[in-house]
């Protein structure tokens, strides 16, 4: 039962992707390029209303649907593994237009080409168990 | 009801974003999709390679099911919610782009330039797809985050390190959009 509310919420999310242009590679270029508050405006928007809802949630201790309490957990404290992993997810995001949810978004859509992002970013992500241990954190 | 066949504006995209990310919270789970990437490659046996791919993977079995239904809402949205698929980007970036080689701008969904088997053949089109998800894949976990875990779920929660990244990913965008492109296309 509990997966039909998960397979929902994730058609939700990839017709919202698909349809706002979130997933289209141009918009991500006219973002960087700055020509446009699209994209600003939904990452804006979404963060005003997100930040909001937190604090309510936080200050009323509000409980999820099944009734356990909400739990927030911190991001380990560091700059080097943001400011790095940051500058290059960047860099990929600006390359492929696309970031992680829009690439399975874009799939469904018919855009297959998108499977040689996703076989990429499965081969990075490897990439980064196997060297783990050896980049600064 | 027309307007649902238009593209959507962003003050309808946002607020959309939010309630997303308010429902995982409300079902007990957390807005983050490239985490599915490290249980994908656990499931492709990536765990005896590494340790960091030895976890119980079955945890993540509610993120696999929002994957299949953000594949199963691209479909929906481009075969049965669209009229036109071409995006109204600003015509300064139309000129831009076409300047680079992307004649596409302005009259498709993605540029033809990368996305059809067509360019992919050509090789080009074919390394850079499969650089910029290597980017993204290793950028995303690295960083412990993409635009959902950081830009959405972790600034919504006034999270320093994700500010941190956010910050990262605009410098690595920047970066590839003004000073690489103009040397890879």
């Amino acid at each position: 039962m509990r997966s039909v509310g998960y397979l929902l919420i994730g058609i939700f999310f990839g017709i919202v992707m698909f349809k706002s242009e979130a997933a289209s590679w141009f918009r991500i270029y006219e973002m960087f390029q700055f020509q446009s508050f699209h994209m600003y405006g939904i990452i804006g928007s979404a963060l005003v209303l997100g930040v909001i809802g937190v604090q309510v949630i936080k200050r009323n201790n509000l409980k999820s649907f099944f009734g356990q309490r909400i739990t927030f957990i911190p991001k380990e404290k560091s700059f080097s593994r943001y400011m790095y992993g940051g500058i290059i997810f960047g860099l990929g995001w600006a390359l492929a237009g696309a970031c992680p949810g829009p690439i399975f978004t874009l799939i469904g859509a018919g855009f297959m080409p998108l499977l040689i992002v996703f076989a990429g970013a499965l081969l990075g992500t490897f990439l980064y168990g196997l060297l783990r241990k050896k980049l600064p954190h | 009801m027309e307007w649902i066949f238009e593209p959507w504006p962003w003050y309808i995209a946002g607020p959309l974003i939010a309630l997303i990310m308010f429902l995982l919270i409300f079902v007990g789970k957390g807005f983050g999709m490239s985490s599915n990437l490290r249980t994908m490659c656990t499931l492709c046996g990536a765990d005896s390679k590494a340790d960091f791919f030895d976890f119980d993977w079955k945890s993540q079995r509610w993120n696999l099911i929002v994957v299949v239904g953000a594949i199963i809402g691209g479909f929906i949205a481009a075969n049965f919610l669209s009229n036109d698929l071409s995006v109204a980007i600003n015509p300064e970036t139309i000129s831009n782009l076409k300047e680079l080689g992307f004649n596409s701008a302005g009259e498709a969904y993605l540029p033809t330039e990368l996305f059809t088997w067509e360019s992919v053949g050509g090789i080009k089109a074919l390394i850079i797809l499969l650089v910029g998800g290597i980017l993204i894949g290793f950028g995303a976990r690295y960083a412990g985050g993409c635009t959902s875990g950081h830009a959405i779920s972790g600034l919504s929660n006034l999270q320093l390190p994700s500010l941190i990244a956010v910050i990262g990913f605009f410098v690595g965008g920047l970066l590839m959009v003004h000073i690489l492109f103009p040397l890879i296309f």
